[in-house]
């Protein structure tokens, strides 16, 4: 049996129901949730931080979410909505705001009060003190957070496909459904979903490493929660 | 919800449940057993090898369950359907997790705490088993809950390549569009997660009493 056969038959890439194709469904899951989260997750983090109020429940639900088996969640959604995308992506919506939310909110809560003190003191407004100078200084914070949620999104984008949706991990099914001779089909979705969320966890590390940079280089502000985040 | 349903299947959703214990709880020991010698090793290289250790585990922990569980039986010759591919990914995870922790504790150890133990004329050995690891447990002890958590819920996944344990409902219920299997599989598998949880807190209650005290934290 060739491992790779799957992989290097370029039959397999092109038309309905290629890798292409396929990569373009997981990704467009993936994309659709990740936004829905962070519209929900960075405003409600930020007030959470901002204000100080509800941390523990913010703290805890992101705790208890980890809990919840991500296969249970899209099968329950998807036995009482039907198939389709709006289960699906309801579903790892669910799974995507915990993390950002978090994030968000430990990132405006530990921002460093002295440069927020003497945004208070220089006039700023409420709105700006919010939007000139937590909100830059969250920023690497909440980006760690949407890198936990890309990541859990890609994984159970893939889980996905057993309650009958497309992406990357119709391979990993419909190669099991064919035995033995289906390996390599199911071999080739697993390459190509850790390449892929490999690939997302080193982009958006990045960018959450220069954003840091850009705003702590001086070394007169401390992001002092970092550690505690990052999975 | 149908209660006959879950009254006729009693036996075989305890045994679900027991295939669910062991295969996340079995993982998450081998991991504690490799990560605390495998951490302190690293914490020893310094802070160039700490870097790149730790930058590798979380490329690791980054990629998906369903990936490793499917591409594992290349590496270890074992079948598709073989539980040892779960078990073994699953390890894999927790090490990525746990190493950190244990790196992570052993830095915070104050380096008065060090010196003292050395004045006091502790041996190496001594030193990190009677004072630098106990000091550590508080940081260990929240990866392993981190760990055990994600594992139980990690372990239901196993499903869409025919293992899952608890899982298994889930399939189950999609199949049939029934939906009381995926509640009870929902439930037991959330339920199992705070009770062991529960039990991690308890067990660093007797092992780490001091803690408890608050006189060291």
């Amino acid at each position: 049996m060739n491992l790779f056969g799957y992989l290097g038959d370029a039959a397999n890439w092109a038309g309905p129901g290629g890798i292409w194709e396929r990569i373009g469904e997981h990704m467009g899951y993936v994309a659709v949730s990740l936004l829905v989260a962070m519209i929900i997750g960075i405003p409600v983090g930020a007030a959470v931080g901002h204000y100080r109020r509800g941390q523990v429940l913010v703290v805890q639900t992101s705790n208890a979410a980890r809990s919840i088996p991500t296969l249970g969640l899209l099968v329950l959604v998807v036995t009482l909505m039907g198939t389709g995308l709006v289960p699906v992506v309801l579903a790892l919506t669910v799974l995507a705001v915990p993390p950002v939310l978090n994030a968000a909110a430990v990132g405006f809560r530990d921002c460093d009060p002295d440069a927020v003190h003497a945004a208070r003191a220089l006039g700023m407004t409420p709105w700006q003190v919010v939007t000139g100078v937590e909100l830059p200084l969250a920023l690497p914070l909440v980006v760690s957070g949407v890198r936990s949620a890309a990541l859990q999104l890609i994984a159970t984008a893939t889980v996905a496909a057993m309650a009958a949706s497309g992406g990357l991990g119709r391979l990993i099914v419909d190669g099991q459904l064919l035995g033995p001779s289906g390996y390599p089909e199911m071999f080739a979705g697993a390459v190509i979903v850790g390449v892929l969320a490999i690939a997302v966890d080193l982009l958006l590390g990045a960018i959450g490493w220069i954003l840091r940079m850009v705003t702590y280089r001086r070394g007169r502000l401390t992001l002092t929660t970092e550690r505690q985040v990052a999975v | 919800m149908n209660w006959a349903w879950i009254q006729d299947n009693r036996g075989m959703l305890a045994g679900l449940l027991w295939t669910h214990v062991v295969q996340s709880v079995v993982p998450v020991l081998a991991a504690l057993v490799i990560s605390i010698p495998l951490g302190r090793l690293v914490y020893r290289g310094g802070r160039a090898v700490q870097g790149v250790v730790l930058a590798v585990l979380g490329v690791v922990y980054s990629i998906p369950s369903l990936a490793l569980f499917v591409a594992l039986p290349v590496v270890l010759g074992t079948r598709i359907l073989d539980p040892v591919n779960v078990m073994v990914a699953l390890t894999i995870y927790c090490v990525a997790l746990l190493v950190r922790s244990v790196v992570d504790g052993f830095s915070g150890v104050p380096p008065a705490v060090r010196s003292s133990a050395e004045a006091m004329g502790f041996g190496p050995f001594r030193r990190v088993w009677a004072v630098e690891l106990p000091l550590a447990v508080p940081v260990i002890v929240g990866g392993l809950r981190v760990a055990t958590v994600s594992n139980i819920a990690l372990v239901s996944v196993g499903a869409v390549i025919g293992q899952g344990a608890l899982g298994r409902l889930f399939d189950q219920g999609f199949e049939d569009g029934f939906l009381t299997p995926i509640l009870v599989g929902l439930v037991l598998s959330v339920a199992l997660a705070l009770v062991a949880d529960a039990a991690i807190l308890l067990g660093q209650r007797l092992a780490a009493p001091w803690l408890a005290r608050g006189r060291v934290s």
